[in-house]
Parts: C-alpha cells; sequence; structure tokens
C-alpha cells in the first residue's frame, strides 16, 4: 500500500504540492489527472524518492520514502516508473537496458539477468528486439521497453508518468495496451496521464489535482462522468473539446 | 646548398638508446593517461555540482593545470617539494606532473560531455534502484566517453608530448636520451629528426589503438 499523507512540496518559492492525501490500495490502478502544472508528475517523482518533500511523509509498504534512515535504493526496487520520454538507455541493447538493473542492483548472474530481460522482453510484445539498439525502435516500442526495464526488478507498483505523451498518435494504443495487461494481471499501478478515456475504461480511482490539492477523487465513473467540483467540470470541458493530438503533446 | 652533411649511421648506432627511452615515454604516457582519468571523472561530476568543497577543489585543479605553464608544474613536483626534503625520482615527478596537467584538461573534456547527456538518463538509472556510482559507470560515462572521445584521445596525446619534459629533470625518456645521445656526437640535426619521427609515429600508434578499441567498446 502506498499512503501519502499531508505532502507538501516547493520548488524555491513555487508552491507545487499544498498536502497531498492520497492511499493506493493493493491492486488497484489509480489515475491522476489534472492540468499541466498541477503537480501530478511531481508527486510521482516524490513517490519514488527522485524529489525531495518539503512536510508531510510518504509511505510504501509502511517505510518511509523520505526518511533519511530509509535505503531508498531498496525500497525502489519495489517502485517502478517509466517517464514521458522513455530514457532508455541509448548505449545498450534492448536486452542489455533491460537486464543491466537484474546485474548491477539485485546482483543476479549475468546469464540469469540476461533471461530474465528476455522474459520481461516477450512480456511487453519485444522478444525479437533484444540486439536492437533503442535508436532503432519506435517510440512505442522504446516506451514498452521502459516498461520492461522497470518490470525486471519485480516492483510491487508501477508509476507512470504521462507515458504516452510524447508518442505519435498511431504509437499510443500499444503502449496503453502494455498497461492494461499489467492491470488484468493485478499490478498496483499510479498512472499520471492525459487521456481521459484511458482513465475512465481502466482506472479503478481517478484523482483530479488542482492547483497542488487533490480536488476530487473517487471511481471513474464518479470524477468523470459526473464530477461535482467545478473546477473539475472545468477541466473537462476543456480536455473534451480540445482535439486528441493536441492533449496528447501538452507537457506537464 | 651549404652542404651540410647528414651523418645518420651515428644515429642507426644509437637507436637501441633511443628505443630505450621511447618505452620510457610511452610507459608514462599511458600511466598519467589512466591515473589522469580516473582523478577527472569524479572531478568533472564535481564540477558539474556547481558547489560545495569538491567543486572548489576540483575548480582550483583545473584552474591551476591549465593556466601554468606545463614545466612550471614539473618543477613544482620535482624542486619544489625537493625544498621540502621530499625528493622525488625523475620518473615519479614526470609521471605525477602530466597526470596533474592531464587530470585538469580531461575534467573539463569531461564536463562538456556530461552537459551534453540528459538529467533524466540519471534519473531514470537512479529509479531502477542503481546509486550514484552505479549510475555514473554503467549509465552515464559509458555515454559520456563516447561523445568526448576524439578531445579525449587528443589529451592523451598531448600528454606523451608533455613527457618530453623530463629531459629537463634527468630523465632518459625519448627527449633525454636523445640529448644525451645528440651531445656526445654534436649530430642534432639527425638525432632530432629521427626522434620526431619516433614521437610521430608513437602518436599514430596511440591514435590507431584508441580508434580500435572505441569501434570494439561502441560497436560502431
Amino acid at each position: 500500500m502506498i499512503r501519502i499523507s499531508n505532502v507538501q512540496k516547493a520548488f524555491g518559492s513555487v508552491i507545487v504540492l499544498k498536502g497531498i492525501d492520497l492511499t493506493v490500495e493493493k491492486g488497484e490502478l489509480v489515475c491522476l489527472i489534472g492540468a499541466s502544472g498541477s503537480g501530478k508528475s511531481t508527486l510521482l517523482q516524490c513517490i519514488n524518492g527522485l524529489e525531495p518533500i518539503q512536510g508531510g511523509e510518504i509511505l510504501v509498504d509502511g517505510i518511509s520514502v523520505h526518511d533519511p534512515k530509509t535505503d531508498i535504493n531498496k525500497l525502489r526496487c519495489k517502485l517502478g516508473i517509466v517517464f514521458q520520454q522513455y530514457n532508455a538507455f541509448p548505449h545498450l541493447t534492448a536486452l542489455e537496458n533491460v537486464a543491466l538493473a537484474p546485474r548491477v542492483v539485485a546482483k543476479r548472474s549475468r546469464a540469469e539477468a540476461r533471461a530474465l530481460a528476455q522474459k520481461h522482453l516477450e512480456h511487453v510484445g519485444l522478444g525479437d528486439k533484444g540486439d536492437s539498439l533503442p535508436s532503432q525502435l519506435s517510440g512505442g516500442q522504446q516506451q514498452r521497453l521502459a516498461i520492461a526495464r522497470a518490470l525486471a526488478m519485480e516492483p510491487s507498483y508501477m508509476l507512470f508518468d504521462e507515458v504516452t505523451s510524447a508518442l505519435d498518435p498511431e504509437l499510443v494504443g500499444e503502449v496503453l495496451e502494455t498497461m492494461r495487461l499489467l492491470k488484468s494481471e493485478g499490478m498496483t499501478m499510479v498512472v499520471v496521464t492525459h487521456d481521459i478515456n484511458f482513465a475512465r475504461e481502466s482506472a479503478d480511482r481517478v484523482a483530479f489535482l488542482c492547483q497542488g490539492e487533490v480536488c476530487e477523487i473517487g471511481t471513474a465513473e464518479e470524477v468523470i462522468d459526473h464530477p461535482r467540483k467545478e473546477q473539475t467540470q472545468k477541466f473537462l470541458r476543456r480536455e473534451n473539446r480540445k482535439p486528441l493530438e493536441i492533449v496528447r503533446s501538452s507537457v506537464a | 646548398m651549404n652542404g651540410y652533411q647528414f651523418y645518420w649511421s651515428i644515429v642507426w648506432d644509437s637507436l637501441p638508446l633511443l628505443l630505450a627511452g621511447a618505452w620510457v615515454t610511452i610507459q608514462i604516457t599511458i600511466l598519467a593517461f589512466i591515473v589522469g582519468t580516473l582523478i577527472a571523472m569524479p572531478m568533472a561530476v564535481a564540477r558539474q555540482q556547481g558547489e560545495g568543497w569538491a567543486y572548489r577543489f576540483s575548480t582550483w585543479w583545473v584552474e591551476l593545470s591549465r593556466n601554468t605553464p606545463a614545466v612550471f608544474q614539473l618543477y613544482l613536483f620535482y624542486f619544489g617539494l625537493g625544498a621540502f626534503h621530499i625528493n622525488i625520482p625523475s620518473y615519479a615527478a614526470v609521471l605525477i606532473s602530466v597526470s596533474f596537467n592531464n587530470a585538469g584538461y580531461m575534467t573539463e573534456i569531461f564536463r562538456g560531455g556530461l552537459n551534453a547527456i540528459p538529467r533524466q538518463q540519471l534519473s531514470a538509472s537512479r529509479s531502477l534502484g542503481m546509486t550514484s556510482p552505479q549510475s555514473f559507470i554503467h549509465v552515464i560515462f559509458p555515454q559520456m566517453f563516447k561523445v568526448i572521445f576524439l578531445a579525449y584521445v587528443t589529451q592523451g596525446i598531448w600528454g606523451m608530448l608533455n613527457t618530453s619534459l623530463g629531459m629537463l629533470v634527468g630523465l632518459q625518456e625519448l627527449s633525454g636520451a636523445t640529448q644525451y645521445a645528440q651531445s656526445a656526437s654534436f649530430r642534432t640535426f639527425e638525432f632530432f629528426l629521427a626522434t620526431a619521427l619516433i614521437y610521430y609515429l608513437i602518436a599514430k600508434g596511440l591514435q590507431f589503438s584508441s580508434h580500435l578499441a572505441f569501434r570494439l567498446i561502441y560497436r560502431s
């Protein structure tokens, strides 16, 4: 379980998160939606300790992420994250990208790590791309590679930070398909997205973030189809008006 | 023509002496290249941080090594330390001063390379549970060396040329050996021409082998 309580975060004098409370149960898929600058991506980066926080606490399976005594590298093995900009390691083949952390962090043998990597590449439909360099893969394939790389650490949670926003529209489907596959296997997921349709059909719960706070949270039906708060209604009207391409290319 | 008579046979007779000197030159070049690289890697990271004691330390190193003549740096290690009764052999003095000079220049070359690598590469590797040193060793530095390769090899060759200062502290590296041989025969022109050719061949050898290594490592 991920328990986020009263988390505050500022970049200098700019306050990004003003006391966020959110709990993610095991096996749940929670979508974070909200306008650019509402703090969704920042919250995600706080959950795995890539960003420090100024107040509050985040507990992952009861372990405090920002406690200096916590072994953050060990904790991060439980928390896979996939970024908007794929971030494949360009000097390594697809197989080596996936095998690196199992070998270096989990201290598996080279052969074991490669076998594990092959298994996860096949899982995301890249079983035949092991020897390709990231530059030889499409954006959608690179993003699935990034998912396989995170899965190879066998995490309990997966965090997705606008993973389809940088993709060409025709490549979005294959990545969403991979995410649905993970969901069907019972993975606990926190998904920052601008894709309202994905949130509606896949999320167990949807949280609408507005100006650094959780403005509204509930099932997709409650938040997306019958929003109660005025800010949520306004945001969804704007999202619906935008052609999909613009939504997808907008940057967090 | 003034009718200068070349006597190459005397150079030919001294060839074993010159080659022995060349071997010392190659040793120091490779060692100083490795030592300089090992020092420059953490210093470049510290320089990129932009604050803290490590940043200030490496900034001083870079400033001193790049803005004073290499010969002063050698004299400081050889005679300067001698003034404090720390007497080091001329071999060590040349090795230390060329490493010092290499590290300063390489730090700035590496820093430029690090700047060319997107910050998210570090976030991505840290998010997989890798420590900061692991991330630099497995993800950041391999990409950095690809970017800065040419400048890096050039610095290695520059370091090799700098070892010729060993002549001034009595080291029998290639220049020292040449100096010794020509002072016995006064055939200055022949000896230094021959030596220039040997330096050139060493430089080309270094260049060739590093390009070969590059192609093996990066599969391109």
